[in-house]
């Protein structure tokens, strides 16, 4: 089938990416979680992993399409 | 129970999440032109899209929800259910069954019994089949939609139409390669909205050690926490360790099971009939493009499958260590009671003399209809005759009396207790796209069995193609629509829903044995598979009836005729009834088989039969990537995982 599912996973996961990292940079407050008095801004780093899967799936998918496969 | 309010980077994801699974069914619309490119995919799929989706049509929300459950109450042996039970079955699936599912040409597991058989044995397993995958989504879609009702405030009629709705979009629009395309997006959508909580989780019980440290003092009274009934103990490993509390008996594990239930049971009746048999998995294998993708679907999921145990039965032990860390403000959840009945039990601790404990005690048991710990009430009721405490305050100390744990509230738990908005988000759509894969893989492998095995086969055959693409698009939406109506039986009849998951297993249990002796012994006759099959299913109720598990009472949890023997544990009793059905089957098939001539040649089992069938010849492969020798390697990978949590 004429669909390369990394793209849309690709773009989906950067998209949940940009907003989660977005989410956690200008909602600090909101985005903390706290474990044994340390505070970790989870939105933050875990919107950085969403993204950087996001654009790995996206550089796969952009790839893929110079080199189709044999049909 | 208190309701999450979502913030709007929670809507945005979940309705990215949403548009995204409706924009692939949209996008490949277009490609669909024939029943079998809706049906079957046109087998064209790679397999590295067919290896996810395998796993991730397995991976519903009962099994998300569940596996925590079993992890919170029996720890690392739940693993067994993976690295006993699926890991082995998907390897035999992809070395010795796959050739023939995919090589004869067959459109599903049902037609390759057709084929090898005749068709009662075919239209036997249909229709047991398509009741089964639409009963079984009715009961999840009830699940989520009262998961989102009591979590979310969501109304139950609109969460339960709406999700389906979804569903039935995207696999009308793009068929089974949307099902199985939104299967991959699923599963990395439950991957990486789960791992964040797991981490979360294990950092603040202190790492996987001090998780480890806790679950052994749980280990010596597990019922401090309510996880077993007062009295019982174990030995300090028995929620660590996967093998050694299984090898010391049924009194020392929680499972209350031996080794021989857990390997021939579980191992291999259980888990070979369901990942080498069932349509739902093997359907996802049969969609791939080749034999050779085919072979390697299981082969490629079992990997990601191997380490699953990771993310879906360790949040149970986490909560499990969590709550006997008094520091960490946290229990597994009891079970969910209404805000009027919470109302009541408050009532009753501030109406209760000190004096009289045990009057009050009874009293907040009465009004919650729950068993509480008498130490703790009796602790509540004079706190709050020293120094009157505010309504909150009671209300969190009667939470924590109560003496029963909803197990299935211990994933949600998690979520809610380190899911700041944002990764809320993305967790509860993590949790959606559970229910949705699930949902989706029974309803492309229904409207599959129903078009090909049971209305071309039977009901009206020989018309044209676009007549059956036409009725498998109308039988999707009859799918979805019967799958709604069992939802709501579900909601109404609790018990009447243990009792068809009951006969389920009772069908299920015997049917690795036809497939067994039909694939590998030419001899197998039509007579012989469907008498067998019918004695086991017989062999399996009657087993049933006739046993019974430690502390049930007899009637639908077995033991209803007579109580020949008793089992330690609910899962004891489900492993042997499946290795006698399996036994009864095998041996009744056997004997017909040979009392009985065969009405095929060997001319006609080619293609279906293990030694009539020339052997695969891959020589364009390098050696180790042969299905068999990566079969081998994936296996002394899953030994070594065994022998690291022993």
């Amino acid at each position: 089938m004429g669909l390369d599912i990394r793209l849309p996973i690709g773009l989906m996961f950067s998209l949940l990416g940009v907003l989660l990292t977005g989410y956690g940079a200008f909602n600090r407050a909101g985005s903390i979680t706290k474990i044994d008095g340390q505070e970790i801004n989870i939105n933050l780093t875990w919107g950085v992993v969403l993204l950087v899967f996001g654009a790995l799936m996206l550089f796969g998918a952009v790839r893929g399409r110079k080199t189709p496969p044999p049909a | 129970m208190q309701i999450i309010n979502l913030a709007w980077v929670d809507y945005a994801i979940l309705i990215a999440y949403v548009a995204f699974v409706l924009g692939i069914g949209w996008a490949l619309a277009r490609y669909m032109k024939s029943s079998s490119d809706f049906l079957t995919s046109a087998r064209s799929i790679p397999t590295w899209v067919t290896g996810l989706a395998f796993i991730s049509a397995n991976l519903g929300a009962l099994e998300l929800v569940g596996m925590a459950a079993s992890g919170a109450k029996y720890g690392i042996a739940t693993a067994h259910f993976y690295w006993v039970g699926a890991i082995p079955a998907m390897i035999f699936l992809a070395v010795f069954m796959m050739p023939f599912y995919y090589g004869s040409k067959a459109r599903s597991v049902p037609e390759y019994l057709q084929m090898r058989f005749n068709k009662p044995v075919m239209g036997l397993n249909a229709i047991a089949f398509a009741v089964m995958t639409v009963f079984a989504s009715g009961i999840s879609m009830n699940a989520l939609a009262k998961l989102l009702n009591q979590l979310l405030g969501w109304n139950y009629h609109v969460a339960l139409f709406v999700c389906s709705g979804v569903v039935l979009v995207y696999v009308l629009k793009g068929g089974l390669t949307s099902a199985i395309y939104t299967e991959v997006l699923q599963f990395f959508m439950i991957v990486l909205g789960f791992a964040p909580v797991v981490y979360l989780g294990l950092k603040d019980v202190g790492g996987w050690h001090a998780m480890n440290h806790s679950l052994q003092s749980v280990a010596t009274d597990p019922s401090a926490l309510y996880l077993k009934g007062a009295g019982i103990t174990y030995a300090a490993d028995a929620w660590t360790s996967a093998w050694k509390p299984v090898l010391a008996g049924p009194a020392n594990n929680p499972m209350g099971v031996d080794w021989f239930a857990i390997i021939f049971g579980l191992g291999f009746v259980l888990s070979f009939g369901y990942w080498c048999t069932n349509f739902l998995v093997v359907q996802r294998a049969m969609a791939a493009k080749n034999m050779a993708a085919a072979r390697n679907t299981p082969l490629v999921a079992a990997v990601p499958k191997m380490l699953f145990p990771f993310l879906v039965i360790v949040p149970g032990m986490i909560a499990v260590a969590l709550t006997s860390l008094p520091d960490k403000n946290y229990r597994i959840p009891p079970p969910i009671l209404s805000q009027e009945v919470y109302a009541k039990a408050i009532d009753a601790v501030k109406s209760a003399s000190p004096a009289d404990s045990a009057a009050g005690v009874k009293a907040v048991g009465d009004a919650l209809g729950k068993p509480v710990s008498a130490e703790k009430i009796a602790s509540l009721i004079a706190a709050n005759a020293a120094n009157k405490l505010s309504d909150e305050q009671i209300e969190k100390g009667i939470y924590n009396s109560i003496a029963e744990n909803d197990y299935d509230g211990v994933i949600l738990s998690l979520v809610k207790k380190y899911c700041p908005p944002g990764l809320l988000g993305l967790a509860l759509t993590a949790l959606l796209a559970s229910f949705m894969s699930g949902m989706a893989g029974n309803v492309t492998a229904f409207n599959t069995v129903w078009t090909y095995n049971l209305y071309q086969a039977f009901l009206v055959p020989n018309k044209s193609d676009d007549h059956y693409f036409w009725m498998g698009k109308f039988i999707t939406v009859v799918g979805i629509g019967l799958s709604i109506a069992c939802a709501y039986f579900a909601r109404q009849y609790n018990n009447c829903m243990d009792i068809i998951q009951l006969v389920f297993g009772f069908v299920n249990a015997p049917l690795f044995a036809t497939f067994l002796l039909g694939m590998f012994w030419k001899r197998t006759t039509s007579i012989g598979a469907f008498l067998g099959l019918f004695g086991g299913i017989g062999g399996s109720a009657l087993f049933h009836a006739l046993t019974i598990a430690h502390g049930n009472a007899p009637g639908i949890k077995g033991g209803y005729v007579h109580v020949l023997g008793e089992f330690p544990s609910e899962m004891a009793q489900n492993f042997w009834l499946a290795a006698f059905a399996f036994t009864v089957c095998f041996t009744l098939t056997l004997v017909i088989s040979l009392a009985t001539r065969r009405t095929k040649a060997d001319e006609e089992l080619k293609g279906l039969v293990y030694s009539l069938t020339p052997k695969i010849k891959s020589d364009n492969v390098p050696f180790f990537l042969q299905p068999g020798v990566v079969g081998v390697m994936l296996l002394i990978a899953c030994v070594i995982l065994n022998i690291i949590f022993w």
